[in-house]
Order: C-alpha cells, then sequence, then structure tokens
C-alpha cells in the first residue's frame, strides 16, 4: 500500500534555486560569487531531490500542502515516483549545464550574465515544482513560470531576430498556457477537483465523450511544450538562445516539461482505464507517429546543427508520448524511461554544438569538415549521443527504443512498429552525415588541435559517459530504470 | 385621436419635463458650442426638478406646513402635498449650481488655452499641439522600432 | 484607550466625516505651511484605513452595522449601513487612498505645481464622496455623495495635462451629468412607486410592484447611468482622456477607485435595492450587463493594444478589466460572482500600481511614450519590477491576484454553460500579453541610443514604497486569496444572490 509521508523537503527543493536566483540577483557586480551561488544551489538541490529518492523507492510518496489559494484549490506538493524521475533528471543535469554555461558565457563575453542565471535558476525552480505539483493549478502555476523565465534566455541576444523569436515562443506557450488553464477548469468543473491520481481523477468518466476528447485535445494542446508537430514551430525558432539555453529547453527543463506534463494528463488525470475505454489513445499514437515521421524529415533538411538537434528533440519527445499512450505497461515504461535517457543524450549532443560555436565558430554541417582532428574529444562524445539517438548499444537510447518495441508488439500493431523502425532509420541518416563529416571528410585548411574550455569540456564528457552507463546497466539499483517500475506499477496498478 | 389628447392632457405635466429633458439631451449631445452644453445640462437637470415636483403634488393638497402650528391641534383631515421631494430637490438644485460653476469654469480655462468654444476647433488645435501622441508620431516610433 | 468608547458608536459615520472636514481644513494648514498638506493628508487617509478595517472586521465578527443619522429612525431619516459588500469595498478604498496618498508627495510637487493644497483638499473630498456612496443606505444621499465625487473628480482631472486635462475634465463632466441625471431620474421613479428612499426599505416594498413598468425603467435608468460611471462599453467615450490627461495621482487614485465605486453601485442596486430574482429571472438585466461586459473586455483589449501612450493603454485597459467584474455580476452564479467581487479588489490593486508605475516613470523620465522606454530596466529597476508583476498580475499569471479572479470568472461561465465568455476570457488574457509583453521589450530588452549612459535613478522612496506595497499584495492575494474568499466573498455572494445569509438586516 502506497503511504503518505508529510515532508516540507518537496517545497526547500524548489525553492532552493528561487533563493539563488535572489543571491544572484543580489550579488551581480561579482561573477564569481555569483555563479558560486549557482552551484552551490545546483548541488543542494540535487542532493534534496536524492534524499527522498529511497522512500519513493520503497514505494511511498511524500506530500505537502504549501497554502491553500482558494478554497478547495491548494498549491501542494506530492513527490511519487514518476515525479522524482523528472526532479532528478532536471536537477541533476544543472550541474552540468551550470559549469558548461560559466565557460560559455565567458569565453563569449556575453551581455547581461545576471539576468541569464537569474533567469535560469527559476526555470529550475519551475521545473521541479512541476515535477512534483500535487494538482493541476499547482502544475499550471510552475508551468507559467516556467514559460515566463525562459522567455529572457530565449530572447536573450536581444537582436531583431532573437526578440522576434522569443515572441514566437511566448506565442505559442501562452497560447498553451490559455488552452491548458481552460482544460484545468473543465476538469474541476467535472470533477470538483484537480489533483492527479494513480487511476486518474474519479469522475472523469462521467464527461461525455465528445467534451471528453475537446478536453483532451485542449489538453494537448496546452502541452505545446512538448512540440507536437503542429505546434513544434517555437522549438527551431528558439534556437537563436545561446547554446546553454539550448541545452536548458531541450533536455532539461522546457519540453521535457512539456512531456512530462502531457504524461500526467494521459496518466494521472485521465488515467489508463479511461484512455483505453474511450479509444483515444489509438489515435494519438497515430498522432504522434506522424510528429515522430515528419519531424526526422525535416532534421534531415537542416544544414545548422542546432536546428538539425532542434528537429531530432521534437520527434524524440514524440516517442515519450507515444511511449504513454501505448498503455501497456512495456510501452509506459519505454516512455518514462526516455524522459531521463533523452535528456542525457540530447544535452551532450547540444553542449558539444555550444562548444564547436565557441571554439571553432562553426555552426553549420557543411563547414565542419574534418573538425574532429581539432577537437576529438567534443567529437567522440558527440558521435556517443548520436549512436544513443539511433538506437545504437551501448548507449542509452537502445533501452528505451525496446521497451517501445515490446510495447508496440504486444499490442500487435505493425504500423507503430514501423514507425519506430523507420523512424530509427531516419535518425542515422541524420546523424551520421554529420558524423562522418568530422571525422573522415578532408579539411579545407589545417586545423590546430585546441578543445572547449575545462568548464565546457568536463560536463559533455560526463553526460555521454552517463549515456554510456544507463545503456550498459540500465537496472542498476536506484537508477532510472528501478523508478519507473515503480512509477508504471502505479499507474497501471501491478507489477510488469 | 381624442384618446392620446386624453392621455397627454391627463398627464401633461410629466408630457412637459420629458419635452424639456429631450431638449436639454439633445443639446449636451448635439451642440458643438462648450456653452451651449451647458445650458443643455441646465435644462436636463430643471426637467429633473419639475418632474420631482409635480410629483409632489397632492390634488386638493396644501402647503406641508402643520395647520394650527408646532404642538398646536393637528386637524386629521387636512391634506398636504408631500414636502420629500421639495426638500430632495433643493438638495438637487444645489448639485445642480456646483455643476455649472465648473463647468462653466472649465470653459473659461479651456477658452483661454485655444481661443474658442467650438468642439471641432479645440479638437483641431488639440491635435496641433500634442504631436508627440498623434497617429503620425506613433508610427514615426514604430519605424524606428523596427529600424532597430 | 479613553474615549475610545466614546467613539466606537460613531466609527460607520465617521468614514466619512473625517475625510470631509479633514478636505474643508486643508487649506487652513496649508496657509500655515505649503508643505503641511501631505502630512495631513496622510495622517487622515490612515485614520480612515483603521477606521474601515475596524468596521470591517465588525462586520464580518457581529454583523452589519446600522447607524442612524441624526437618531432619526430609518426610513424617515437618513441610515448608514455597512455589511460585507460596502465594508469590502471601503476598506478597498481606504486602503488604495492611503496609497495613493504616500505616492502624490513628489508626483503632485511637480505636476500640479502651486496647487498643492487644493489638490489635497480636492483629493480628500473625493475621498468622503466615494465613501458616502458605498456606505449609504438612502437613495437619495447616495445621490449627494455621487455628485461629490463626480465634481471632486472633474476638478482633480482638469489639473492635469495643461489644456488637454481641461477638456478631458469637461468632457467628463457632460457626461457624468448626463449619467447623475439619469440616475436622479430613476431615484424619482422609485420614490414614486415606493414612497421611501431607504434602500433596504425600498427592496421591501418593490416585489409588490414589480408589475409597473416605472420600475422597469427606473432599472433601466439605474443601468445606463451607471454603465457611464464605470466606463462600461461603449458608454467610454469620457474614460481614456479623463485617466490619460489627469496628473499622476490623480489617475491613480480615479482608475483606482472610481469605476470599483460604479461597479459596487450597480452591484448594490441590483442586488441591494431590487431583488436578485427580479434582476436575474424576470428582466435578465444580468444576462444583458454579462453580454455588454463580455463585449467590453474584448473592445478594450484590442483598443488598448493600438495605444502608444502607457496612460492612454492602461485606461483601455481599465474599459476591459472593468467589464471582468461586470461579467462576473452579470453572470449571477455563486462562482461567477466570487469572481467578480473578488475582482474589485484586485484589480484596485493592479492597476492602481501600474499608474503609480506611469506616474513614476513620467516624474523621473517625463516619458509616457511606451516606445520610449527602452533601457529603463537599468535606470528604474525596482519600478520596472513592480511594473512587471502588476502586468503579469493583470495577465493573470497564476500565483498573482489576476489569476484568481480569472479562475472563478472562467469556472462560473462554464458553470453557467456559457462557453463562449470563457473564450472571451481565455482571448483576453493573450490580448493582456500582446500589449503588455512590447512594454516588456522595451523596458528590458530595448537599446536605447546612448546605452553607455544609463544610471541608476529611482524614483523617490515615498514613491517607491507604496508601489512595492501593491505589487508584493498583488502576489499575496494570488497565494492568498483564501482568506478575502472565505471571509467576504463567499457569504457576500451568497447573499446577494439570494442563497442564504443576510446581505443587510
Amino acid at each position: 500500500m502506497v503511504t503518505e509521508i508529510n515532508s516540507i523537503t518537496p517545497l526547500l527543493a524548489v525553492l532552493v534555486s528561487m533563493i539563488a536566483a535572489v543571491l544572484i540577483l543580489a550579488s551581480g557586480k561579482y561573477p564569481n560569487l555569483r555563479e558560486g551561488w549557482t552551484f552551490v544551489a545546483a548541488f543542494i538541490k540535487f542532493g534534496l531531490v536524492i534524499s527522498m529518492l529511497p522512500l519513493i523507492l520503497k514505494g511511498d510518496v511524500i506530500t505537502y500542502t504549501v497554502v491553500e489559494m482558494l478554497p478547495d484549490i491548494p498549491i501542494a506538493f506530492k513527490v511519487d515516483a514518476f515525479g522524482i524521475l523528472f526532479a532528478i533528471t532536471s536537477s541533476f543535469l544543472w550541474i552540468f549545464v551550470t559549469s558548461y554555461s560559466i565557460g560559455y558565457m565567458r569565453s563569449l563575453n556575453e551581455h547581461a550574465q545576471t539576468r541569464y542565471f537569474f533567469c535560469f535558476a527559476i526555470a529550475l525552480s519551475s521545473a521541479v515544482g512541476i515535477a512534483f505539483s500535487a494538482n493541476l493549478v499547482t502544475l499550471f502555476l510552475f508551468y507559467e513560470l516556467l514559460t515566463i523565465s525562459t522567455y529572457p534566455l530565449v530572447a536573450h541576444n536581444e537582436t531583431p531576430e532573437a526578440i522576434s523569436s522569443g515572441r514566437k515562443y511566448l506565442t505559442y506557450l501562452m497560447i498553451a498556457g490559455v488552452s491548458l488553464l481552460f482544460a484545468i477548469v473543465v476538469v474541476y468543473h467535472y470533477t470538483g477537483t484537480t489533483e492527479f491520481s494513480f487511476s486518474g481523477i474519479a469522475g472523469m468518466d462521467a464527461i461525455p465523450q465528445t467534451t471528453l476528447v475537446i478536453l483532451f485535445v485542449t489538453f494537448m494542446i496546452g502541452c505545446a511544450k512538448a512540440a507536437f508537430m503542429p505546434l513544434h514551430a517555437w522549438l527551431p525558432a528558439a534556437m537563436v538562445a545561446p547554446t546553454p539555453v539550448s541545452a536548458l529547453l531541450h533536455a532539461v527543463a522546457v519540453v521535457k516539461a512539456g512531456v512530462f506534463t502531457a504524461l500526467r494528463v494521459i496518466l494521472y488525470v485521465f488515467g489508463v482505464d479511461l484512455m483505453q475505454d474511450s479509444g483515444i489513445w489509438l489515435y494519438m499514437a497515430y498522432f504522434v507517429s506522424i510528429t515522430i515521421i515528419l519531424a526526422s524529415i525535416y532534421a534531415l533538411m537542416q544544414d545548422n546543427l542546432k536546428k538539425r538537434l532542434a528537429y531530432s528533440t521534437v520527434s524524440q519527445l514524440s516517442y515519450i508520448v507515444l511511449g504513454a499512450v501505448l498503455i501497456t505497461p512495456h510501452g509506459l515504461t519505454g516512455g518514462m524511461l526516455h524522459i531521463p535517457y533523452h535528456a542525457f543524450m540530447k544535452i551532450t549532443l547540444f553542449m558539444c554544438a555550444g562548444a564547436l560555436i565557441v571554439t571553432a565558430q562553426k555552426e553549420n554541417i557543411s563547414e565542419m569538415k574534418g573538425i574532429a582532428r581539432q577537437m576529438p574529444i567534443t567529437m567522440i562524445a558527440f558521435t556517443v549521443g548520436a549512436l544513443g539517438m539511433i538506437g545504437m548499444p551501448p548507449v542509452g537510447g537502445y533501452v528505451t527504443k525496446w521497451f517501445l518495441l515490446l510495447g508496440a508488439a504486444e499490442l500487435h500493431s505493425m504500423i507503430l512498429i514501423a514507425v519506430l523502425l523507420v523512424s530509427a532509420v531516419l535518425n542515422a541518416a541524420y546523424f551520421f552525415p554529420v558524423i562522418y563529416v568530422a571525422f573522415f571528410k578532408k579539411p579545407d585548411h589545417e586545423l590546430k588541435y585546441k578543445e572547449a574550455p575545462l568548464t565546457m569540456l568536463i560536463p559533455l564528457v560526463v553526460t555521454a559517459i552517463i549515456s554510456i552507463v544507463i545503456g550498459i546497466w540500465p537496472d542498476a539499483p536506484g537508477m532510472f530504470l528501478d523508478i519507473v517500475e515503480i512509477a508504471v506499477a502505479n499507474v497501471t496498478g501491478g507489477g510488469i | 385621436m381624442s384618446g392620446i389628447l386624453d392621455i397627454v392632457y391627463a398627464e401633461y405635466n410629466y408630457w412637459i419635463y420629458v419635452t424639456l429633458m429631450m431638449i436639454g439631451f439633445y443639446a449636451m449631445i448635439a451642440k458643438k458650442n462648450l456653452i451651449k452644453k451647458v445650458i443643455g445640462a441646465n435644462i436636463f437637470q430643471t426637467a429633473i426638478f419639475l418632474f420631482y415636483i409635480s410629483l409632489s403634488d397632492v390634488t386638493g393638497g396644501t402647503a406641508p406646513i402643520l395647520m394650527g402650528g408646532h404642538g398646536g391641534e393637528h386637524a386629521a383631515d387636512v391634506i398636504y402635498t408631500n414636502p420629500v421631494p421639495h426638500v430632495l430637490i433643493l438638495t438637487a438644485i444645489v448639485v445642480a449650481v456646483s455643476t455649472t460653476a465648473v463647468a462653466l469654469a472649465l470653459i473659461i480655462r479651456i477658452y483661454n488655452e485655444y481661443g474658442s468654444l467650438d468642439e471641432d476647433v479645440i479638437r483641431a488645435a488639440r491635435r496641433e499641439l500634442q504631436p508627440e501622441f498623434s497617429e503620425h508620431a506613433r508610427q514615426k516610433s514604430v519605424a524606428e522600432v523596427s529600424e532597430q | 484607550m479613553i474615549g475610545f468608547d466614546l467613539i466606537a458608536p460613531h466609527l460607520p459615520v465617521l468614514t466619512v466625516v473625517v475625510p470631509l472636514i479633514a478636505g474643508f481644513l486643508t487649506p487652513i494648514i496649508g496657509w500655515i505651511d505649503r508643505r503641511l498638506p501631505w502630512y495631513w493628508v496622510v495622517l487622515a487617509m490612515f485614520v480612515v484605513l483603521l477606521i474601515a478595517g475596524n468596521n470591517l472586521v465588525t462586520v464580518i465578527n457581529s454583523g452589519t452595522i446600522q447607524y442612524k443619522l441624526g437618531g432619526w429612525d430609518p426610513p424617515f431619516g437618513i441610515e448608514y449601513v455597512i455589511d460585507l459588500l460596502n465594508g469590502f469595498v471601503c476598506l478597498i478604498i481606504a486602503f488604495i487612498a492611503f496609497m495613493v496618498s504616500i505616492y502624490s508627495k513628489e508626483s503632485v510637487k511637480k505636476e500640479v505645481p502651486g496647487k498643492t493644497t487644493p489638490f489635497y483638499a480636492v483629493f480628500l473630498l473625493l475621498i468622503t464622496g466615494l465613501m458616502g456612496m458605498t456606505i449609504t443606505g438612502d437613495i437619495f444621499n447616495f445621490y449627494v455623495f455621487l455628485e461629490i465625487s463626480s465634481l471632486t473628480a472633474y476638478a482633480l482631472i482638469a489639473m492635469g495635462d495643461r489644456g488637454d486635462g481641461v477638456v478631458a475634465s469637461f468632457n467628463y463632466l457632460i457626461m457624468g451629468t448626463v449619467a447623475a441625471s439619469f440616475i436622479l431620474l430613476g431615484i424619482g421613479y422609485l420614490y414614486a412607486v415606493t414612497g421611501t428612499l431607504n434602500m433596504a426599505d425600498m427592496q421591501n416594498i418593490l416585489p409588490g410592484v414589480y408589475e409597473s413598468k416605472v420600475v422597469l425603467a427606473a432599472l433601466a435608468f439605474f443601468m445606463v447611468g451607471f454603465s457611464i460611471k464605470v466606463g462600461l462599453f461603449p458608454l467610454h467615450s469620457w474614460l481614456p482622456d479623463a485617466y490619460t490627461h489627469a496628473p499622476s495621482t490623480a489617475s491613480a487614485l480615479i482608475a483606482g477607485l472610481m469605476t470599483k465605486v460604479g461597479a459596487y453601485a450597480m452591484i448594490r442596486f441590483m442586488f441591494g435595492v431590487f431583488t436578485p430574482d427580479f434582476v436575474i429571472n424576470t428582466t435578465q438585466m444580468t444576462n444583458i450587463l454579462a453580454w455588454a461586459a463580455a463585449l467590453a473586455i474584448i473592445v478594450g483589449s484590442v483598443l488598448a493594444i493600438a495605444q502608444s501612450d502607457i496612460k492612454r493603454m492602461l485606461a483601455y485597459s481599465s474599459i476591459s478589466q472593468i467589464g471582468y467584474i461586470l461579467l462576473g455580476v452579470g453572470l449571477a452564479n455563486m462562482i461567477g460572482m466570487e469572481g467578480g467581487l473578488l475582482h474589485l479588489l484586485n484589480h484596485a490593486l493592479m492597476k492602481c500600481a501600474l499608474f503609480l508605475v506611469a506616474g513614476a516613470i513620467f516624474y523621473k523620465t517625463g516619458i509616457r511614450n511606451l516606445y520610449q522606454f527602452k533601457g529603463l530596466g537599468k535606470k528604474m529597476p525596482v519600478t520596472t519590477t513592480v511594473f512587471l508583476i502588476a502586468a503579469l498580475s493583470m495577465i493573470g499569471v497564476p500565483g498573482t491576484v489576476g489569476f484568481t479572479s480569472k479562475w472563478y470568472l472562467a469556472l462560473g461561465s462554464v458553470d453557467a454553460g456559457q462557453w463562449i465568455f470563457v473564450f472571451v476570457i481565455l482571448l483576453s488574457s493573450l490580448l493582456n500579453i500582446v500589449y503588455f509583453w512590447r512594454i516588456f521589450d522595451n523596458i528590458w530588452f530595448g537599446h536605447p541610443h546612448e546605452i553607455e549612459n544609463i544610471k541608476r535613478d529611482e524614483a523617490p522612496l515615498t514613491m517607491l514604497v507604496p508601489m512595492v506595497i501593491l505589487a508584493v499584495l498583488c502576489v499575496f492575494f494570488g497565494f492568498f486569496a483564501y482568506y478575502p474568499v472565505h471571509y467576504v466573498i463567499e457569504p457576500l455572494s451568497e447573499a446577494l444572490l439570494g442563497l442564504g445569509g443576510v446581505l443587510s438586516r
């Protein structure tokens, strides 16, 4: 039986980076102190999140009600296995991104660094807040906060291009926010609560079918952060931001918050049974399949490395949602597990792309001939990430693909199996050329060995190594697979 | 035909007040001259006063002063008109006078500023005096923004 | 406290009398020393705030307070009644007025040079009028206070921008006179049918004469009159000019309070003079109001986007926000009503903060054109942060007051089955983003021509403190909306809609 333990730790975990944000703002004139705060907060945050893990692994949940905002609508936290999965991913990666950011921002001598670190810290608070939210309103609170705090990061360059991209980003995500609010209001209207529940909110099945479908669609529009295909345009546009921000968007916080919300809605608001009974899952599965394939094709057409990675993200995120709507335990495992796995691999890829920008000033793939001779370590890490994306052992990606395929196979759905395989081929098609150009093409002129600064190099090497470790030994005790198994058991009401 | 006239005759006081009110209202809305607007407002308000006063009248009633004086014997069969509307209208008249005073004070300042009491002239003068907020200036600043 | 027992029973009337007497004494104080009136106003407003707070607490604890003026029994004498509704509104008025009075020190000195004493005298009389309108239980007394507040508002607006302020004031005067005359006429009609001027008494008598067309006409006159007073689209024409060209302090005061009190009066007349059943079912007045409000929400927001003067933009935004309040009232269900009433408080906090910020920026830089705000984020960090919080609140970001009212209104619309209103509310928050975000972009991301020369140059402390307090409250009530909702708004909505509980007596 699930025991609820009341503890303030989740609130602290959320607040740590908020407090850090204030300190960052206060010590804006002393860069070392400022970035010191970021580091300290990152470690404390990760520590707090990890400290809750043993209880979660025992199958308990941790709850904390902060304040009753309106009658019957509390701001409350509830840490369950699925939440902590996302929290660990984002808080752990924050440490690396911080280190990488410092290297990146200082080497490019960027402006407004205080604002940058301030917003970064707020964004992290929001991400962990989303992970720990106990109800839709709390989730919405952090969801909007995340949108607002990342806007200055996206528009960081302050050029007209950056601002117009920022506007695009904002437009998409604010429309999403409004749509999400609408859906929340409707849920509250019908059920009288917004609190997540393992088997879906009670009373959802009383909603008429048509309304239910509309509700689901508005929820999914609300999850535009997950960049489903017609609502993905903000993600490539946001590529104008500094690379660490892209890493934040793609791996640590924003898009992950989107898919996390989508999964929360699918599994904890609608619930597995309702998804199955209403038949929504099948349409959603086909819908995200289209995104998986189309985004991969778009990725093929990009020459700009960051844009190619962006479309790759669009495609990979839909894997996660696909896993969730497959409803089978294996599918769910694959989908949930892809959240941290994709995060580690994609962040490696982005940090490599950023290192290329900082050290070699190269953004386009066609300019990267023989770049591996100049930056071998970076390119090896990139290769590791790319292999993971394609799904080649021993890098992590194959584990989640395996589970997804199992899930699709259980349903005997040839179409979905085909989608997964075709997408793997497409992944290979857009990543191998990069590796080929970098390692085997002859450079136009002689290149000397020159790597990115250590603050950037170390994080990307570490995440690359972790990507391999989670591939070789996915079932290590206390690792992601353990957490995911508990989450899946919670949702399906049984083991795998 | 006579039916309508009967109605008009029977409640002629209301017809008068409604007519006056409409005249005042028309002047307030349609007249370009500010003084005429104020006069319109006054007619409008006076019409309402008349309505109140005619309301208080009771057929055969006398002035609401106690017959026999204060403390004396009150005759039970004496009909008084209703004093309350009179009192109310005294207050309302004061209000109307103050409103008129404020309006006239404003008009003096407007005249000193623009040298005219005609609404159109004033509007034109304001456009000229305030280029900063005009449409043209706005578009210029928009163009400036997009230039950068 | 010695003497408190003596004063305590007279506290209701003191809410009106204190600013009244203080207002008339201001010229004398100003004659002694021209710096004194500010201290005098702050002191008076503080006293009023204490009294209003005490009144509301008393009402919450021990029910409606009745105060007989001159000892005359109602319905013959004038009666002041403080129930949850006007106790709540009074506290809002007192608080906002207190904040604005602190803020006014430097701003008034700069924008109304040489006329600070009359400004403060009129300021106090305006508060008198607003307090009186709110607190009175007598329908004709209400009209008198309405005119007091209107006349003082004309005077305050006329002290603003040379020329423009006076013209705006004159236009407001004409519209205001029409409105007041309509209300006066409505009062006359009701008096003609009921023979009483006491609101509660009238409410008891009216149901017997609902068949009379006179009652319908009276309701129509009231609704049109108040619609002009609150600036409900399409009767809003006076509002943008008046808000734009008044002195900053007066703008904040008028924008924060005048329309709120107008909305209060509308609620009071609909549910406290007429009966809920009559306005909701018999005449469908609430329904009409809801549609008009929905229209105002959209049109106000769209027009706000077209503005380049920040105060004018805020004025159009007010038109839209008034729509929120009246939409909530017009929904005429429990949750919608709660949303509308909550928005009375919320909008007062947000809009007042925004106008204060606009005033502070104008004070420091002389700029009102929002395309010239570039680089302000570095120059005035505190002021612009307040602006950020208040504007996010207007947008309705969760964690701010704007969200709570938006939540209630959306939920209320769903409950009423009026899906189109839900879309209106959501669309409006998107439009709010459009017109506020371009200012954010200018403030923080815009590059002024001489970027190196930006130095920190904040507004004086007397301006910063009230702005910061308001911004903090915007966030505080975003998280702790439970308290006003639970103690005031829930029982109040129940009583207003006639679902239980008592509004007065």
